[in-house]
């Protein structure tokens, strides 16, 4: 078997698959680079060749632009670079969002990238991939993140918007995933009013609905005067919420779907009424249930909090450490 | 409990005062009793259970979680309660709710030594938001961002009382406050009459900028010792601090030489030694504050007396709506009949112009002076801050320039960023030596670029304190420097705050250790 430390090594800029001579979701550009999904803190621009899932390609094109070379790999199909295999499976995260899987010389890699476990409306369900070396990310890597059924959040919302039928309510909700998450869960929820978007996420909106994910009917707020947004759900990127933009807005109660919303602190800093612990990652129990589900032999963790999750590792005797990745962990994307 | 933790969590994101108001009044209306009065003695901060402290809290979390991820999710929550509440195993939420008052009266009768283990078992019975209420509740220590003013108004405004007339009897009422509550719903009004009991005091506003008319203020010094109030009733005799605390107990020497009936308004002094027999420093002082008793040898050290300033009641007459300089002149006559040791007058201070006034108050470099105050001389005595009425000029603050040293991270709203910073001056050695700490005195967009300075300049980690490189230089404003034996420049400041970044300034031109020597008084 091949010693894991003489193939793949992490560096602050990225992981490098040293007999493929690729980077995992670098910080910079690089000649070949495997992405993940599309968040700016993965996907960046300026690479040569690119391999990342179609779904991701299409999001880093209408976000980024385009690489020289891009190859689009479909889940669960595999490539070989320089005698590595490497295959993408769902992570959960957003639409397009894969784990990557690295096998050489008989040992197996898998890179999380971002993940979560609970179920969502918006992209496919993250799938176990056993390995020897399982690289995680730690985003809400201590134990008081504990995300709430989304359910519960989703009927905190309809429930204020009801007693609030002079006003809107205003959820700040970042432009890839989250916002789409949110609509989606509504409509599961039976809600079908029209929902109302800053132009920020109307074309991300717009690439989802392409890819089979069904968000009702969306309007711009643009062009609606205040007496048509009362009573209305509108969403908007985080930076919005605070901006002069929401000025047009009648009387909103300022709203904020995010796991950083489970600290009243962040909550309150933002000046969010009405937090909503709704997040793309998964959270403690789901970090540590999937360390003792994919039971590797090996954990690496990539962002986040890792000092509390390698002293979980170490308690319950799994061998650990940090990969201290920079440029990691946009706070609006969790 | 649910009522209570969804009002607790409800005023967290709420912004709006008035909001805040009718979300306590609400809940006051709709709760009964005991319940309320338990949560208006919460919101008021009047509620204190001796055996449940945070200690307790924190050992109780010890048992259900690793030391190290508790240590490492404090850092990040910035909250202990919020921590506990955060991070302790759901149980599942049982059909019963747990009565407020039930609570209560186990914290009030629980040992310290079992305090840990019952507050366990109301966590294993609660939500997250219900185990974070009840935290805040049990250790006193709600920090809701409601002042005790709020959650009477509040109180006044959902039984449709006046505010002001919930402040005169609020002292000398108990949690949980059957008898206020029977007034609001159409009962008489609590009659305190026989007992001791504080009146809300008349405040000042700071005199900013312009001046007044002195033909309409008399001007009087501003004592830097503690404002108190001395009430005597039959042979009952109370001191009460500047937020209603009794602090009698640690003032014998006054409440046993006090004569007279009635209620007095003065400032709480000690005499220095060095002061020949005069009014010492507030560090003095501080000595003898937050005692529960006081030896003889502190008694005989350092006596106190009182400093009067006003009298609210002379005997049964109550005098606060006559005008200023009526119960002036009766102060100067009930003096005469106290004892000189204990109790003197404090003198009117004699200026034609606010041109003298401001020479008379820059040359007083007096241990005990703050500053000047002004007083309409027809004013009545209201509570609270009126404008208009008094006035406080300071002292300008003395400032010296810093060096920042360490920054540790905030609390609460302040959680994630380095707020609190530590900074040092030189040594004739050129060794760089802390003088203080200070967290405020910057804006928010200062903040914001002190947090990232920390962030961008970190030398060390130890927990949740960065040291930094040594480069940036603080110019702090304090209000006075006194020797210190506990620190290692020798040197402690009062009230040191940020007054500008002085980006511009290198670190090598910050103050000496030598020059704040020259500030001590």
């Amino acid at each position: 078997m091949a010693q894991t430390q003489h193939w793949i090594e992490p560096f602050p800029h990225g992981i490098y698959v040293r007999p493929a001579d690729a980077w995992i979701d670098p910080s910079r550009p690089v000649p070949r680079a495997l992405v993940t999904h599309g968040h700016a803190d993965h996907a960046r621009g300026g690479h040569g060749a690119v391999w990342a899932t179609p779904e991701t390609l299409a999001i880093i094109n209408l976000r980024y632009g385009r690489y020289a070379d891009e190859h689009a790999v479909d889940y669960g199909s595999s490539i070989e670079l320089g005698g590595v295999r490497i295959s993408f499976h769902p992570a959960g995260h957003v639409l397009g969002s894969a784990q990557i899987r690295l096998e050489y010389q008989g040992e197996t890699v898998v890179v999380t990238g971002d993940f979560k476990r609970r179920p969502d409306p918006s992209c496919a369900p993250f799938e176990l991939v056993p390995c020897d070396i399982f690289i995680t990310e730690a985003t809400f890597g201590l134990p008081v993140f504990r995300h709430p059924p989304t359910p519960d959040e989703i009927a905190k919302l309809l429930a204020m918007l009801h007693a609030h039928p002079q006003g809107c309510v205003l959820v700040g909700a970042y432009a890839l995933g989250k916002a789409q998450r949110v609509i989606a869960e509504l409509r599961d929820a039976g809600f079908e009013d029209p929902i109302y978007l800053h132009g920020a996420l109307e074309k991300m909106c717009a690439l989802y609905a392409e890819h089979g994910i069904d968000l009702g009917e969306l309007r711009p707020v643009a062009g609606a005067d205040k007496s048509e947004l009362m009573g209305r759900i509108i969403l908007a990127p985080p930076s919005a919420l605070a901006d002069r933009w929401s000025r047009r807005l009648p009387d909103p109660v300022t709203s904020m779907a995010s796991g950083w919303m489970r600290v009243r602190a962040r909550a309150q800093q933002r000046g969010v009424e009405l937090p909503l612990i709704i997040s793309d990652h998964a959270d403690w129990d789901e970090l540590t249930q999937t360390i003792r589900d994919v039971a590797p032999r090996e954990v690496w963790v990539t962002h986040g909090r890792e000092e509390a999750l390698l002293r979980w590792c170490e308690l319950h005797q799994v061998k650990a450490r940090a990969l201290a990745l920079v440029g990691r962990e946009d706070e609006d994307d969790a | 409990m649910r009522a209570f933790a969804a009002l607790i969590t409800q005023l967290g994101y709420t912004r709006s005062r008035n909001a805040k108001v009718a979300l306590i009044a609400d809940y006051l209306r709709a709760t009964p009793d005991p319940d309320r009065g338990w949560a208006l003695a919460a919101l008021t901060g009047e509620a204190d259970f001796a055996a449940v402290k945070s200690s307790a809290v924190r050992a109780m979390a010890m048992e259900r979680v690793d030391p190290e991820l508790f240590r490492l999710s404090r850092d990040f929550v910035g909250d202990t309660a919020e921590t506990v509440a955060l991070i302790w195993p759901e149980m599942g939420t049982p059909a019963n709710d747990l009565r407020l008052a039930d609570a209560v009266d186990s914290f009030a009768s629980v040992s310290r030594a079992r305090a840990p283990t019952l507050l366990a078992e109301y966590m294993d019975q609660l939500d997250s938001d219900g185990r974070y209420a009840l935290i805040k509740l049990a250790t006193g220590a709600m920090r809701v961002g409601i002042s005790a003013r709020l959650a009477k108004t509040a109180f006044a405004q959902a039984f449709g009382v006046d505010v002001d007339a919930v402040e005169e009897v609020w002292h000398a009422l108990a949690p949980p406050y059957a008898s206020l509550f029977a007034w609001g719903e159409g009962g008489p009004r609590p009659d305190p009459e026989g007992t001791p009991y504080f009146r809300p005091f008349m405040l000042a506003h700071p005199l900013e900028d312009g001046t007044v008319d002195l033909a309409d203020y008399a001007a009087e010094w501003k004592w830097d010792g503690i404002r108190i109030q001395i009430v005597r009733i039959g042979d009952q005799v109370k001191l009460f601090s500047r937020g209603g605390d009794d602090i009698t107990a640690a003032f014998p020497d006054i409440a046993a030489n006090m004569p007279v009936e009635g209620v007095f308004d003065g400032e709480l002094l000690v005499r220095g030694q060095a002061q020949m027999g005069e009014a010492a420093s507030f560090n003095a002082l501080q000595q003898r504050l937050g005692r529960k008793t006081v030896s003889a040898k502190m008694l005989a050290e350092a006596p106190a007396f009182v400093r009067l300033y006003d009298v609210l009641i002379d005997g049964t007459e109550d005098l606060r709506l006559l005008p200023w300089h009526l119960r002036r002149a009766r102060l100067e006559q009930r003096v005469t009949a106290l004892p000189a040791d204990r109790f003197d007058l404090s003198q009117i201070i004699a200026a034609s112009d606010f041109g003298e006034l401001g020479r008379i108050r820059d040359g007083a470099r007096d241990a005990a002076i703050e500053g000047v105050m002004l007083k309409r001389r027809d004013s009545l005595y209201v509570p609270g801050r009126r404008v208009g009425l008094w006035y406080k000029c300071k002292r300008d603050p003395l400032t010296a320039d810093c060096v920042m040293m360490y920054a540790q991270r905030g609390s609460g709203k302040r959680s994630s960023f380095y707020s609190d910073y530590t900074f040092g001056c030189w040594t004739e050695d050129g060794e760089l030596v802390p003088v203080g700490k200070a967290y405020s005195g910057f804006s928010d967009t200062e903040l914001k670029w002190l947090d990232k300075f920390v962030r961008q300049n970190t030398l060390n980690r130890f927990g949740p304190v960065r040291e930094v490189e040594k480069s940036l230089v603080l110019e702090v404003a304090f209000d006075s420097i006194h020797e210190s034996k506990r620190h290692k420049s020798g040197i402690a400041m009062r009230f040191p705050r940020i007054a500008r970044l002085r980006r511009d300034k290198p670190a090598a031109e910050a103050d000496t250790v030598a020059a704040l020597k020259a500030f001590i008084t």
